[in-house]
This record gives structure tokens, sequence and C-alpha cells, in this order.
């Protein structure tokens, strides 16, 4: 895919963000996913020529992140938290379920491209265990059978929206660009907090 | 009894709390315009009072961080928010910027003032849109409302996936651009941190912490928690317990009380071992339900307060299984660069699967301790010595456990029983 | 720059005092003491990174210890520190033990097949620190192996330790971060971007540093084991950097080279020419016996005897010049110089095979003869000028030089020229761009002041009055001057005389004390008076038949401008030619006289500083042809002798010349030609050599080859424009000689200008166009 001259704009609203050009690697790494769905040589090429750096210097930073994906991915991209807590709790259950259910292994992709599966880090939600992300939006307290459910509806077309999050699931690529810095102005949807982050203002209103 | 003490989380049950609006109706911006009327350094010396120390894990005290930064050298100064937050188990910073980002927005504008810097760094990890939406509206919302832009401006930047970054150095690194791999110190951020410049690197809950300082006062602050743990903080209880949840309460409350005042342990079951601050403090038992969850106390009892991530696990755990999948992250998170870690944490791991598998014998372990000794203190950064950590202390605490797992062929334990949904046809 | 006295600091170590300037690391301390604590990721000349952790030591300062080993590689010594490495602390012993078992646990066992194996670091310190055996039980990483990261380079991950050297290299010394480190973890890997291979000019370097067998040279790989290799230190024959030299060899034949060590000059690097192009010595078919033309016009194979006859004769019996190629060691180009002086009487000699004038000629015995700007004004420079001069093409060593001060403190460069070249990118000079011919202008307007060093490229030479305005500038702003030539003998040359306006030493011709000084040395009464003809006025006396003979050494006749004339000069005169293998000039000589290459023979060259660069011949040749040698016989067969039978006669020799402390010869003035006027399709033609290119010295070396810059037409955007091209687009660039076809490419470039490779494949420029610098070629679209 080519960049449209709009996006070389925002690419360069992206740098002067900071002090030294450098700087805007990593949001540019992110809108290039936001276009392109993955890290794509065309991307590394553009940002290598953007910022003055060699392309390797570029492939060397976008390898190194997890996120930034070597190759195209799901519409809606999942990751189930293995990390020993969730794992505990339910996560590695959920994890092998959805392997089977979707008959893809770890980092793999649908057949018709509408979701992925990743087994993830812990993702700062310990309290909401079992967590799964969708395109990094919080599904939490899950099942595996609201896992499935969230899955299907993916491909279904009409996606579960996030237990912490805008109204409606966006898009792998919608969600890189909020990673890239841009405002999508959803940032007023979905909760202020779930129950388990107010537990103990609530306690602490009850007298504890 | 230790009581519960809202400060940060204090507005957090209202819908809009987030907004600047919200922000406002209970006083926001006020402590920065506070600030802004006094000398740098006497803001420097009202957190030095207040006792407030790093929020991050290390506990360094905050006032004196800040003094570290030269004055008068003519150089640009940078604030750098560490909202990294990727550390096992560890979960209160991500709440509390969904919650009310603005909290974080006045600390770095009061932060900047006194150390004399224009420009503060969000550093928020990448795995979380909402919470970035959430940040990124706040700033913009700051901006169009003249707050930000007249003296002091803030960049959000977003991670990609990577829990190194967590590391101060490696998080400037990663914010200039390059891959985040620690660096050596010295020098130190306080001299020649982001583009080379003096940098405080502090992370959200410790900056979070300042406007109610400067608009309470130092003694207020020094009024909750111990002798040298002062203040209020977040305890972040997660796993084998009826309420997980945010906990904000002076330093010092005892994972008994909380277990308490929240409900306990699930029903029908025990504690068996928990993290105080994440999986890279060593474990705790029940025997270390009444050890003071301030800096000192965890330090006593032979662990870390770190990010006060208390991480339960009932008997239905394999101790085993959980240090295992630990160390299999930290080998995932390993950035690489230096021997020990990176290539201790790929033999760490294959050693636990072979004993989680019941294979091997009582000799691995003391090969894996030896290992943990070549890893703890030679690695470059701290990474590898909290993978050494779990493994350490878990073989401490339960060697019996990882025996059973040799005399049994493989793990004794049921991981279903340790499913949130057991019993419920999961 | 004043230098500071330094601080002298006393540390303990393992029980033993030091005193080491303040800044030392406690591993170089530790050196001083003949302690060595093993490490894999230092490197005395890049940036500390405490990566490995190999070296790990216990350190107390006042009394306090480290609470944990601490990498010496990364800490600078103390007033108070007491160092105990594995000598004397367990703790130490026991870190580095643990951290040399962990390296190994990925590492293969490849030891009997790796090029490394007996040359290892990581072998070596296995056994001098590690255990006997591994607790390691697991599955080791695996990757695909080997891989080409370049033509010339490969690299074995599995082998990779992952120390950084390669990459911190590539990006501190060469700023050519064409390697990086990717991926992260135990995954973590060299690599590079999968479109672009590691063709830096400096790759070598990297294969050279690795501490194991991770990165290897495709043209070394399986040939050898290191200890059935001789090694000779060498110097390098290829550019006038000066590189010191390793050169190995096995069975007689030379396998590999490597940089060898020189603080003042090289560091620990030379580029990959320097170290991957010897094998032009055995690829060509070499010439064994003397040849002489016969009655029908062949060349035969001669006894000694009779060739050294016919040369004599011949010789002798019309008026003869000398031609000496820029490549004759300090030592053989001493022989042509007097051998023309005494045995042919005259001046008539000339080093410069290469395009020049008389300018150029007057320049270098005004201002480069015995001059002494050095490697170190470099380092203590406010700012240095570039004119006609691209350094890491054409002097890859002054490149990293100066790059080393530009990353240690911003040094100032600037470069005077038509093409802005990807080392003025790399070092962020000022680029001053002007029309190809109207330099002195340029030259004229720089400030610069008494701690500035102008580096002036023999291309300088090509623009009329740029040498001229280099003078004034050195002159008016006191600033230190040196004049680079490419070829390792061309200052060599100078100090010999093998010019015709001067005598051994730097003496003037014109001088009759200097030329009395040389004939009282050489045992004559006088010595020819008159100024020598240079190189195109010798050919065009053949041409016009005032000169009958030619005895040419290492000359390649299409190195010269018009060379069509210099091939007829050729066909012409009486030639004896000294050669070491078949060539344009062999092949129309009528005695061809075989010689030994620069590796079977000592001797020095001159570098750019006039630094001597010794050497002993690495591979023996038994027939011992020294140019000097065979030029001593010629001279005895012609009744004169020079008393040059061996380099440590002409050595010796030349150390009882002192330098001429008499009056220098003064420079005309010349000024710049006239700016032609151009019509659309007509472009003022700039050019340069590529450092990797079609050179003879090059020759048989194709991985070397595989990394050499793409051949281009530059073009300004202007000039794209007009001509309706986009890059890559094919530029058909002709003169009255012929013409070329080359893909366009777009830069910042003169928008009068096109730049072309002056000799690479596609674009040999001089037999082609007859145009290098400065002549209007007609440029369209192909």
């Amino acid at each position: 895919m080519a960049f449209s001259p709009e996006d070389l704009k925002i690419m360069e609203s992206i740098i002067k963000r900071y002090p030294r050009p450098r700087s805007a690697i990593m949001p540019l790494l992110h809108f290039v996913q936001s276009k392109a769905g993955y890290v794509t040589n065309e991307g590394i090429e553009l940002i290598a020529e953007q910022l003055d750096l060699e392309a390797a210097e570029v492939t060397a930073v976008s390898t190194f992140y997890t996120q930034y994906k070597p190759s195209a991915i799901g519409e809606y991209h999942v990751g189930v938290c293995t990390n020993t807590l969730c794992a505990v709790m339910g996560g590695d259950a959920i994890f092998a379920s959805l392997k089977d259910h979707l008959g893809i292994e770890n980092d793999g992709v649908t057949d018709d491209g509408k979701v992925s599966l990743e087994h993830i880090e812990c993702n700062a939600a310990c309290d909401y265990a079992p967590v799964v992300m969708a395109n990094w939006e919080f599904y939490d307290n899950q099942t595996v059978e609201s896992a499935k459910e969230l899955v299907d509806s993916m491909r279904a077309g009409n996606p579960k929206p996030p237990t912490r999050g805008p109204n409606k699931l966006v898009t792998w690529k919608e969600a890189s660009a909020v990673l890239a810095g841009l405002n999508d102005g959803l940032a007023h949807e979905g909760v202020q907090a779930g129950q388990p982050t107010l537990l103990g203002l609530k306690l602490s209103k009850e007298g504890k | 009894m230790t009581k519960l003490a809202p400060v940060l989380s204090a507005h957090w049950d209202e819908k809009d709390s987030f907004t600047l609006e919200a922000y406002k109706r209970h006083g926001g911006y006020k402590a920065s315009e506070k600030a802004l009327a006094m000398d740098p350094d006497a803001v420097i010396q009202l957190v030095k009072d207040s006792g407030l120390r790093g929020r991050g894990g290390a506990g360094f005290p905050t006032g004196m961080k800040w003094g570290f930064i030269p004055q008068g050298d003519n150089k640009d100064h940078y604030l750098v928010v560490n909202a990294d937050e990727s550390e096992p188990g560890t979960c209160k910073d991500t709440p509390l910027l969904m919650a009310n980002p603005h909290v974080l927005i006045e600390g770095c504008i009061i932060a900047c003032h006194a150390i004399r810097a224009k420009h503060a760094f969000i550093y928020i990890r990448g795995e979380v849109t909402h919470v970035v939406r959430r940040v990124n509206q706040a700033i913009a919302d700051a901006y169009a409302a003249g707050i930000l832009g007249n003296g002091v401006d803030v960049v959000l930047h977003i991670g990609a996936g990577a829990y190194i970054c967590g590391e101060e150095t490696a998080l400037l690194d990663s914010l200039e651009g390059f891959r985040g791999q620690p660096r050596l110190r010295p020098p130190f951020p306080a001299i020649a941190g982001l583009y080379a410049r003096p940098t405080v690197v502090n992370n959200v809950e410790s900056i979070s912490s300042v406007p109610a300082i400067v608009m309470n006062g130092a003694e207020w602050y020094q009024s909750m928690g111990t002798e040298k743990s002062k203040g209020t903080t977040l305890y972040s209880l997660s796993g084998h317990v009826v309420n997980p949840g945010q906990f904000e309460a002076p330093l010092g409350i005892t994972l008994r009380e909380i277990l308490e005042l929240s409900g306990g342990v699930r029903k029908g079951h025990k504690l068996k071992f928990w993290t105080p601050g994440g999986s890279s403090t060593p474990l705790f038992t029940d025997e270390h339900l009444d050890v003071p969850l301030d800096y000192e106390g965890v330090a006593a009892a032979g662990s870390m307060l770190g990010t006060k991530a208390l991480q339960i696990f009932d008997e239905t755990t394999c101790v085993v299984r959980a240090v295992l999948r630990w160390t299999e992250f930290y080998k995932h998170e390993s950035c690489g660069k230096c021997t020990p870690c990176r290539e201790g944490t790929w033999w760490l791991v294959q050693i636990l699967r072979d004993l989680e598998a019941g294979k091997g014998t009582e000799a691995d372990l003391a090969k894996l301790l030896d290992l943990c000794d070549n890893i703890m203190g030679r690695s470059f950064c701290a990474l590898g010595d909290g993978a050494t950590s779990p493994i350490t202390s878990s073989i401490k605490y339960f060697r019996d456990e990882y025996i059973a797992h040799l005399t049994n062929g493989g793990c004794p334990f049921d991981p279903v029983a340790s499913t949130l949904f057991v019993g419920a046809g999961a | 720059m004043s230098e500071v006295a330094v601080e002298m600091i006393t540390v303990v170590i393992d029980g033993f005092e030091v005193t080491v300037p303040k800044g030392t690391l406690v591993i170089r301390a530790a050196e001083q003491l003949g302690i060595q604590i093993p490490r894999f990721c230092d490197h005395p000349l890049l940036d500390p990174v405490g990566a490995c952790r190999q070296c790990l030591v216990d350190i107390e300062i006042n009394g306090r210890a480290f609470p944990k080993p601490q990498a010496s590689c990364t800490i600078p010594v103390e007033t108070g520190m007491i160092v105990k490495t594995q000598l004397t602390s367990p703790v130490a012993e026991k870190a580095q033990r643990g951290v040399m078992e962990l390296l190994l646990v990925n590492h293969p066992l490849d030891c009997p097949v790796c090029d490394k194996g007996g040359e290892c670091p990581l072998q070596n310190q296995a056994m001098s620190t590690g255990q006997g055996s591994s607790r390691f039980e697991g599955v080791k990483r695996t990757f695909e192996k080997p891989i080409n990261i370049s033509s010339q380079v490969l690299l074995d991950r599995e082998r990779c330790v992952l120390c950084a050297r390669c990459t911190r290299f590539s990006e501190q010394i060469a700023s050519d971060p064409f390697i990086t480190l990717n991926e992260r973890g135990a995954l973590q890997q060299v690599g590079i971007y999968e479109n672009k291979p590691f063709e830096s000019y400096f790759s070598g370097n990297t294969v050279q540093i690795c501490p194991v067998g991770a990165l290897t040279g495709a043209a070394y790989r399986f040939r050898a084991r290191p200890f059935d290799l001789v090694s000779t230190p060498s110097a390098c024959e290829h550019c006038a950097s000066g590189c010191d030299m390793r050169t190995d060899v096995r069975r007689g034949k030379t396998l590999r080279r490597l940089a060898g060590e020189d603080a003042a000059v090289n560091e620990e690097w030379n580029c990959d020419k320097g170290r991957w192009a010897f094998k032009y010595i055995t690829a060509v078919d070499r010439l064994k016996v003397p040849m002489i033309r016969d009655e029908s016009g062949e060349l035969v194979e001669a006894s000694w005897p009779e060739a050294l006859a016919v040369a004599a004769q011949g010789l002798k019996a019309s008026p003869a010049a000398v031609l000496v190629g820029g490549r004759a060691t300090h030592e053989d180009a001493y022989g042509y110089s007097k051998f023309a002086r005494l045995a042919l009487g005259t001046n008539d000699i000339d080093f410069r095979a290469r395009v020049t004038s008389d300018e150029e000629r007057e320049f270098i015995a005004a201002h480069v003869v015995n001059s002494s700007t050095t490697y170190r004004d470099i380092d203590k420079a406010d700012q240095i000028l570039l004119v006609g001069f691209e350094p890491e093409e054409e002097s890859p060593i002054v490149f990293l030089r100066i790059n080393k001060q530009f990353r240690k403190r911003a040094l100032k460069v600037i470069s005077i020229g038509s093409k802005e070249s990807i080392a003025v990118e790399k070092l962020k000079a000022q680029f001053i761009k002007v029309a190809p011919g109207q330099e002195a202008a340029a030259v004229s307007s720089q400030n610069l002041t008494d701690k500035s060093v102008i580096l002036v490229g023999e291309r300088a030479g090509e623009s009329a009055g740029v040498l001229t305005a280099v003078a004034g500038l050195a002159q008016s702003s006191g600033a230190k001057l040196a004049w680079v030539p490419r070829r390792a003998g061309e200052r060599g040359a100078i100090q010999a005389g093998a010019i015709g306006n001067l005598l051994p030493g730097g003496r003037p011709v014109a001088d009759a004390a200097a030329r009395n000084e040389i004939a009282a040395l050489w045992s004559v009464d006088s010595l020819p008076s008159n100024i020598g003809r240079s190189t195109s006025e010798i050919i065009t006396a053949v041409n016009s038949d005032e000169i009958g003979a030619l005895l040419v050494g290492g000359v390649d006749p299409l190195d010269l401008d018009d060379n069509l004339s210099a091939l007829a000069a050729l066909d012409k005169a009486f030639v004896v030619s000294l050669e070491i293998a078949p060539s344009a000039v062999t092949s129309r000589a009528d005695v061809v006289l075989p010689v030994a290459a620069v590796t079977e023979k000592s001797g020095s060259f001159l570098n750019w500083e006039g630094r001597a660069r010794s050497f002993d011949a690495a591979v023996s040749d038994s027939l011992n042809r020294s140019d000097l040698r065979i030029l001593s016989m010629i001279a005895e067969e012609m009744g004169t002798s020079l008393n040059l039978g061996t380099v440590t006669a002409a050595t010796k020799e030349i150390a009882t010349i002192k330098d001429w402390q008499g009056e220098r010869s003064k420079m005309k003035s010349i000024s710049a030609a006239a700016q032609p006027n151009l019509s659309t399709n007509e472009a003022l033609i700039t050019s340069w050599r590529r450092l990797l290119d079609l050179g003879t010295l090059q020759e048989g070396e194709e991985n070397l080859a595989g990394t050499a810059r793409q051949t281009v037409a530059v073009i300004s955007e202007k000039r794209a424009q007009a001509l309706g091209v986009a890059d890559g687009d094919l530029l058909k660039i002709s003169t009255a000689q012929g013409f070329l076809t080359l893909p366009a490419l777009i830069e910042n470039i003169h928008d009068d200008a096109l730049w072309a490779p002056r000799n690479s494949r596609g674009s040999q420029l001089l037999t082609k166009l007859n145009a290098v610098h400065g002549e209007v070629v007609t440029v369209v679209r192909a």
C-alpha cells in the first residue's frame, strides 16, 4: 500500500511532537501499523527516510517490541494473558480453548483474517483476572465460554464491546492509530473504572 | 486496625472522574497554581519534607531525586513519567490513569516547575488502548484550557510491548527511539538522562501524589504511614481472593488487614503464597500476613515492597507451575543485552519445565539455585535479579513441593482446581 | 588546543599498585600489571557497554565494597580503589566462571570446523576461565547458518555471543549502521535490513574484532588454520592512508590480510580494499621471465643477460624518459629517480600516472615535499577543509580519523565540491557546492585559523587555480596543509625525486646547490639542470620524436588523460617495461622485465603524512626481482653504477639524505578558467574514483566487488526535470571520444554538473569519454 500525502503530513506532525526526530520512531511504527496492519518494508523505509536513519536502525527497533507485527494479523487481535496469575485462574484454559475453537496456534490468524491469537504477558489488570485483550482493549473476568463468544462475535462482524473501553470495539488498525497518539474521540466512552478498581473507595466510605 | 485512606482514588467513583470538569470540581489544578507561585526549591523541599518515596518499586525519596537536578546549568531539563506498568501483578497506574489522568498532568506541572523543566513525557505502555485515549484526551483538554502550553508541555509517548522499558534507563533509550535496553550508570539520569540532559524519571503514582501534598502540606502527608514510609498508597489485591481490587491505605497496613476488610481468601481455601510487590519480589507465605507493608517492613522480612502488587495464591496452586510461568515471562522480556539474564533465563526455563514435568533429580534443585546465584547480581540490570526471586524464594518455602513433582513423576496438582470458574462447568 | 597534564591515579589490583591516568578503566589498569581479565564486549576503541559481564571483579573504594561484582570494562579507576580479580577473589572467580558457562549454553560445538578455532577469544577464555564441562543438558538455540549479510561477510548467529562489537563498530567508528541488533532476549541477533546488505567500506573490521566465529570473511572461509599461517607485519599498498597490516601466508600463498595496530595512523582499523584486495598478485597471469620483441614483432622469452642488453642498448640509443606509477615503494622510486639522472642523464621523470597539471607539480615542490601535517593535526583541528578530496573513497583511514573527531566533539568539516557525497552527509559537513572548475573562488573565501587543517586531494589539480588558492589560504590563515594523494607510492616518489622538478629530499632541480648536494652523494660531477618534462609532456615529446625511449614501471596508460596519445607514444617509442603482469604497456614494450609484487619484497611507502611504512617480504621471491635490482642491472649494462643492488642498500642511502634546508621553489599563481557556457543538454562532468571499483589491484576479488557502490550518473533535480528523467532512468553521456549510458540518480549536485564514478563497472570515464572533471559533456535521456 502506498502512503498518501495526508499520511505523510500526519507523520510529520508526529515527528514534531519531540525535541529530536528519532524519538518519533515508535509512534511512527504504530502509525504504519494503522495503515498497513503490520510493519511493512515500505513502512520501515519511509520511517528511515523521514528520520534520516538507516532502515536497519528502524528494523532494530521494530523487532524489539512485541506489539509491532512482522506480518499481517487479524482485524481483531486477541491476547490472552497467560502470565502466572491469569494463567492459574483460567487464562491457560481460555487460551487452550480459543486455539482449539479457532483452529489456530499462538500468533496464528484465522483464514477469514478476522481474528488472530497471541498469549500475552501481564496486562496490568490482575484484579480483573482472567483477562483477555482485543486490539489492546480490556475484556475483564473472562471465562472459557465468554472468550469463545467474544471471538465468535468478532468473526460474525459484530464484536462484543470491551468491559472497560469504548462502546464498540475498534479494529486493529484503528487501535494502532490511537497508539500512534492520534485522538479518535472515544476517550469519553465506557466506564471510568470497573468495580474492583473502586472497591477500596467503596469500603472506605463504609467506614473501613 | 488500619483504615483505608483514599486520596488518589477519592473521586474515582464518579462517572466522569476522568474529565477536566470533574477534576476541577474537586479542586483540580489548584495545587499547581499554588506551586507555581512558590519558589521551585521550596516545592522540592516540600516534597522532601512530605517523605514521599518512589511508588514504582524502588522507594527512592522523590524530593531527593528532584534535588539532584543541577540548577542554573542552562540546559534543558526533562521530566519523564514512567507509566510502563508491566510488572506481573502490578495494576495500579493503569486504573489510576483511566479514572483520573488529570491528577498526573497536574503533578507533571508541579514537578516541572520544581526541577525547572519545560517538557514532560509520559511513557505509557502500549497495550492499554483506552487508557491511552483517556490520557491523550486529558492532555488535549489541558492544552485547550490553557493549563498546558504556558510553560510546560506534556508529550504522551506510547510503548509497544517491552517490560524492560519500565527500567528507567531502558525507558529513556526507548523514548529516544532506540531499542529499550538499559544504559550504563553513571551517568545517572539526573545528570545525563533524556537526550543526555538532566532528567527526573518518576512513577505515575509518585507524581500523582504530589498535588495533594502541595494542597494539604507535608505534615498532612507525613501524618500517614510509618516512620520511614510516609503517606498513602495503592495496594493492588489480586488472585484467589473474594474481592480483588485497589485499596488505598497508609503505608504499613498488613495483608491480614487488607484481606479482612475485603473479604479474605476465596471461600473454602487458604492462603499458600503471595507476592508483596510483583513477581520480582521474593514470595511470602501465610507466615507473613502480619508483615507491615512498608518499605522497611517488607525488606526486613526478606522481600521488597515493590509495586505493592499483592498476588494471592491459595493451596490449589502449584508453586512450580507459578514460578515456571514467571520465569518464562522473564525469558520473554529479557532485553538480550547481558549474558546472565539472556542465557540464564533461557536455561532456567528448561530446568523448571523438566522439574514441573517430574523429570530430573534433587541435584537439579541445587543446580537451579547455583544458576540463580550466577545471575543474581551479575546481570546488567535488575531484571535478571528479579528473575531469580520467585525461584529462590519458592525453593526456600516449598522445597518439598518441588521434590513431590520428582517423586510423583509430574505435577500433583489439578490445574482446574485453581481456576476461577472451577465448578462452573468450564 | 593546549595539552593539559593528565592527573594520575594509583589503585591496587590483586595486591599490586599501579598508577594510571585518570579515566582509565579498571580492565586496562589491570593490563598494565599483566593481569588479564577475560572479556568479550570490551574493545579499547569502542564505547564501554558492559554487556557480556565476563569481566566481573570485586571492587572497594576507600573501604566501601560494592555489594556485587562490577564489570571492570565500565568502571574508571578512582583514588583509594582496591580491585580483586579472579586471581584473588573467589567471588569474582565464580562470577566469571558462571558467566562463561552461560555464554556457552547456546554456543554450538563448531570449533572443529570454525575459522576462528585456534585464535578464538571464546575458545581461549573458556579454557582459562571456564570449567571443563557444562551442566547444561537442554536444547540449544538454533538459527539457519551461516547467512550472507553481504557478498563478503557471513554471519553465523548460533556462534554469536551478542557482544555488539560489530554493531558498535559500524555505528561508532564507520557511521554505517547497516548491521544492528534485532529481536530481543534470547532471540536477539545481529542482522541487516533485509533489502540492504552490510555494504560498508569498513565491514572487514567487524570480522576481525568478532570475538567468536560469528562473522567470517567469504574469501578466507575454510582456507586455513591460524596455526598453519605465517604472519608478517606489512603495510598497505593501496592508498596513501598508510595502514599497518598483517599478512598471513600459508605455503607461500597469501590467504588473508588483517589491520595492524598503529595508534598514530590506522589505530586498529583498515578498509575492505586493504583487507580483501590482494589476489591480484596471484589472480593475474604473472610474468615470469624476461621477454624481448623479435624481428617479426612478437614478444619472445629471453634470458636475463640478453634482455638487459637489449634494454640498455635501446635506452642509450635515443633521448629517454622515465614513467613510474604512483605505486612504487619509496626505495624503488628512488631507484627510478637515480636511474633517470645517472643512466639516462635526464630529469624527464614523472610518477604521476594520472591526470596532472604543471600547477600541481609546482604545488608539490612548494608545499607538499617535506610537509609535516599528520593525523594528530586532524585530532586537534578546529575545522577541516576538504578540497578535491573524498576521504572515504580516496583515503578511508583519513575519513575514520575525521569521523572520530566529528563523533567525539562535533568537529566542523567543510567540503568544497560539486556533488555532495555520502561521507559529507555522515560528517554533517558544510557542503560548498560549486560548478566543476570553479572551486578556487570558494577556497579563497574560506575563513580558517591556524588550528585548521586543509586536506587537499590529488583531484584538486584538475581545476586550474585551485592549488594556487589552497596555497594562498594556507598562508593567509596559517592553517595546516596536507596533500592526500590516492596511491600509496606518491608521497615516497616525491621525496625520492621521481618528478622533473625535484631531486631527492625535496631539492629543487633548478637550485644549483641542491643539485650539487645530490651529485656529491651520487659521486658524479653534475646533474642535469633543466626542469624535466611531466607525464603529458613526455608523451607529447615521444609523439613529436623528441624522445625515443621510455622506461616504464607500474603504469597503466588508461589512467592517463588523453590515453589514446599515451598508447600511441608507447607504440612509437622503444619501451622497457618493468611489470608484474601483462598490461597495455607490456604488450607494446620492446623489453619486458618481470619484477616482484609488493608482498614479495621489502621496502616502504610514505603515507600522506610522509610517515614511513616499512614492510618485509611476506612471500619470498627467490629471484629477488625488486625494481631496484633490475634498474641497477640495466644501469650496469649501460656503463653506470647505481649502487642499489638491494633494498637495504637503497634504504641506507636514502637515510643519509637530509631534507632540503634551502629555499623552496615558488609556485606561479594560476587563475581559474572561465566557466564555459552550457547549452541545455550540456553539463560539466565531475567524478572521483570509488574505493571499490575496477582498479587493477582489485582484480579477482569477486566478493569484494559485490559490495561496491552502484554505478550511477548523478544529476540535480533541476536537470532531471529539464530532461524529464527520474531515478533509474538511463542517461546517455557523450563527448567527442565516445559515450556512456548510465542510470540517473537525482542528488545534491550543482545544476551545471554531472557526476559519474571515474572507473567503475560501466563507467570508465577516461577511456570512454576522456573527460573526468570540468570538461563539457552532452547529457540526454537514453
